[in-house]
């Protein structure tokens, strides 16, 4: 069974098509690449999938590990083991990393029928994530994205992760704005991770981050829909030829 | 729409209102009306001297010649002062302890979560999270039904009482300083209350001396029809400390209730007063029936060189708030703070912020004020500056911030700065911002519910002023925010 299932989804945003219609399956231990031009559609179909209201589903559907979630809200959809590493991480002033991960943490334990975690155990989980991400512990207590670098944030997001460990994590172009360092550190926070029983999805433009965690499947989307899928070889021909060439088919 | 719920910032549901419920319990109450013989009448029900008698009607005639103030950011039709009770108490003997309090009042106080036998109060402490106990007024309608920790308290030379029995008790310091930082003719609220004051508190502490526990006056109106006018007094002496927590409840009705307090406070010199208040009126349903117009003059006079008074205040309540808590800064380097998280939401107007009056040499002043809007509800921030001639180098700084949370909501600020020192340095911030959609979904889709999520952001929201509560009252003003909320996303 795979873990994430999308068929003929097809949505719109302020009555404009903006998806026209996505097949996608992601199976457990997999890694999959999506890449395609500025524009094209790959965060949408990330909000799509987490379960953003702004947009309109026109058709198809989604499921995770075998039961249809296409109209469930964000927040059972997460609870579900479904992650979104957001493109641009917003700020929430005043609100600590760590009080917002304790709800968030909390807010699963309690949806799934598991204990809560105690306070001493979660900081010790939140200190290792942070030391892991190489995030200094004092992250922990500023306000969520509050006056973070770009790379920072990015960080951040992957922190969320490691403290939630999601079932599907859709990550949209966590490596922008990443140093080349940072990267390293962010690719093997990522990678050990990983898992047979987990998936992750890498939205992204670039073949540095590929280097550091290879994909098992590569696609391309191009206005709404996946124009071509591979393996990772597709991802070197397209740093090599760029879009163009696939546009024209 | 991705999901079939529908939780967009603008829908609305009924909000719980946890202390709505009415006691069962005799009461007299005076009918209907307001004229001389009322005046006297409540006077007399408390005994008081000659000179206060006089003090109450002097106001009354004043008032009589006054015209309701109409300036504020708020709507509300023509109040009848004629259709208002103005005296409300338990039938009865006044108890004289704790133990002659009929338990249907004790009873209302423990559902409230305020516990009035010191015994409870102790216990508290020993199983839960070792707060220090808290000394506890109580006014119920008109009257105080009793004052906890009274001794331990009088061992340190604090008095802290009901104003009634300092009327009695300690009259040379009632006439000393009552009206003395709030005129009977300040305002048209001012002097109604002035006239028909029933009860409130009454806390003096002596010279060099630190209050050895938190005060608090737990405020609840109960009867229909009442209104509540009561006056709280504090006086600090030289060196002295004392911090005071007022809390306020009342139950649901369909029509409104004024409430019209006036509070008083002196600091001497070095000394300290801060000041807290937790004011959860009921603030009527989400159609805009019934709650309580909140009408306070707050007011406390830093006479001493050296002295502070901060006041923070949360408000959550009322239907209408209409209060400017203020310092005037006579002393030279005294301090005056002001820090407010108010709250509104349904059809809640809000018109509140403060007054710093710079009078002395090198004053500062601080005012932090947070605003936060949902529903139909208004919201305003009004505040003003003064330094006056002899105010050299004084200095003030605000910072003002609106949260909108959807999009029928209004927020407004009118800062006003009168400053007669070209030395004198006044800083004036000021943001509005809106709980985004983007910020609801990061939390969403990490597992927060919509309601929680909105709790936690404006609770972020109002840190600054949160850290400057009481620990144990910070929980629980952050509770409040969240009760209070509900239904700001339906
Ligand atoms: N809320 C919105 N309102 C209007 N248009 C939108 C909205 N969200 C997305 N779009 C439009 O949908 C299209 C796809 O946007 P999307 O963000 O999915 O692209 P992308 O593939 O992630 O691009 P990039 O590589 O630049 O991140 C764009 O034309 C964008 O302007
Ligand atoms: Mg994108």
């Amino acid at each position: 069974m795979n873990l994430l299932e999308i068929s003929d989804l097809a949505a719109s945003v302020a009555n404009q098509p903006i998806l026209r219609g996505i097949d996608l399956n992601i199976g457990a231990g997999e890694v999959h690449a999506i890449m395609g031009p500025n524009g094209s559609g790959k965060s949408t179909l990330a909000n799509v999938i987490a379960g953003r209201e702004d947009y309109q589903i026109d058709r198809g559907r989604i499921a995770l590990e075998g039961q249809e979630i296409t109209t469930l809200s964000p927040e059972e959809r997460a609870h579900r083991g479904l992650f979104l590493a957001f493109q641009y991480p917003i700020e929430i002033p005043g609100v600590s990393n760590m009080e917002f991960l304790k709800a968030a943490v909390d807010s699963h334990a309690q949806a799934n029928g598991n204990p809560e975690i105690t306070a001493v155990d979660f900081m010790q989980m939140a200190r290792n994530a942070a030391e892991q991400l190489g995030l200094n512990p004092e992250f922990l207590k500023r306000g969520v994205n509050e006056g973070f670098s770009g790379g920072e944030k990015k960080r951040n997001e992957i922190l969320q992760m490691l403290m939630l460990k999601p079932k599907v994590s859709i990550l949209d172009e966590t490596d922008s704005g990443l140093d080349i360092d940072a990267l390293r550190v962010v690719a093997n926070g990522i990678s050990t991770f990983a898992n047979t029983t987990n998936a992750v999805v890498l939205v992204t433009h670039y073949q540095r981050l590929l280097d550091h965690i290879e994909p098992d499947f590569v696609h391309v989307i191009a206005n709404g829909s996946i124009v071509r899928s591979g393996d990772r070889s597709l991802a070197l021909e397209l740093e090599e030829k760029g879009y163009s060439w696939l546009e024209k088919d | 729409m991705a999901g079939t719920d529908n939780n967009s910032l603008d829908g609305f549901v009924g909000r719980d209102y946890a202390a709505g419920f009415v006691t069962d319990i005799e009461a007299d109450t005076l009918p209907p009306g307001l004229d001389e013989d009322v005046v006297r009448f409540i006077s007399a029900r408390k005994d008081e001297p000659e000179w206060l008698t006089q003090w109450r009607l002097d106001a009354y005639h004043g008032w009589l010649e006054m015209v309701q103030p109409d300036w504020g950011q708020v709507q509300f039709p023509a109040i009848d002062y004629q259709s208002i009770s103005y005296y409300s108490a338990p039938s009865g003997d006044q108890p004289k302890t704790l133990d002659d309090v009929d338990p249907e009042l004790l009873a209302t106080y423990e559902k409230l979560g305020i516990p009035l036998h010191e015994q409870a109060a102790l216990a508290g402490v020993a199983d839960t999270q070792q707060r220090p106990p808290v000394a506890v007024d109580a006014v119920f309608d008109s009257v105080s039904i009793g004052t906890t920790f009274k001794e331990t308290l009088r061992e340190a030379g604090v008095i802290f009482c009901s104003f009634a029995e300092a009327v009695h008790d300690h009259p040379d310091l009632v006439r000393k300083y009552l009206g003395s930082v709030v005129p009977r003719g300040d305002n048209f609220f001012a002097a109604l209350n002035s006239a028909v004051f029933s009860d409130g508190s009454f806390v003096y502490v002596p010279e060099n001396t630190r209050c050895p526990m938190e005060l608090s006056t737990y405020f609840r109106i109960n009867e229909r029809n009442t209104g509540q006018f009561e006056r709280t007094l504090i006086i600090a002496e030289r060196g002295a400390y004392v911090s005071y927590l007022e809390g306020c409840t009342a139950p649901m009705r369909d029509e409104n209730q004024l409430h019209a307090a006036v509070v008083e406070l002196v600091a001497l010199d070095d000394a300290e007063i801060k000041y807290s208040t937790v004011q959860n009126w009921y603030p009527g349903d989400e159609e805009g029936r019934g709650g309580i117009y909140n009408f306070v003059t707050k007011r406390g006079a830093c006479r001493g060189d050296r002295s502070k008074i901060s006041w923070t205040q949360v408000e959550t309540g009322s239907a209408i708030t209409w209060k400017y808590p203020s310092v005037v800064l006579r002393g030279d380097d005294s301090v005056g703070e002001f820090y407010s998280v108010a709250l509104t939401n349904n059809h809640q107007q809000a018109d509140t912020g403060t007054k710093m009056v710079h009078l002395g040499k090198n004053t500062r002043s601080t005012i932090i004020s947070k605003g936060i809007s949902a529903g139909l509800s208004s919201n305003a921030y009004r505040g003003l500056v003064r330094m006056n001639p002899g105010a050299e180098k004084a200095r003030n700084y605000t910072q003002c911030d609106s949260l909108l949370i959807g999009e029928k909501c209004a927020a407004h600020t009118f800062p006003y700065i009168e400053s007669r020192r070209p030395d004198g340095i006044v800083e004036h911030e000021a943001t509005t911002s809106r709980v985004s959609d983007d910020q609801l979904f990061l939390c969403r889709q990490r597992g927060i519910d919509p309601e929680k999520a909105v709790a936690m952001i404006v609770n972020g929201f109002c840190k600054d002023v949160f850290r400057e509560l009481p620990m144990e009252f910070a929980v629980e003003a952050g509770k409040l925010l969240e009760v209070s909320l509900e239904g700001a996303v339906g």
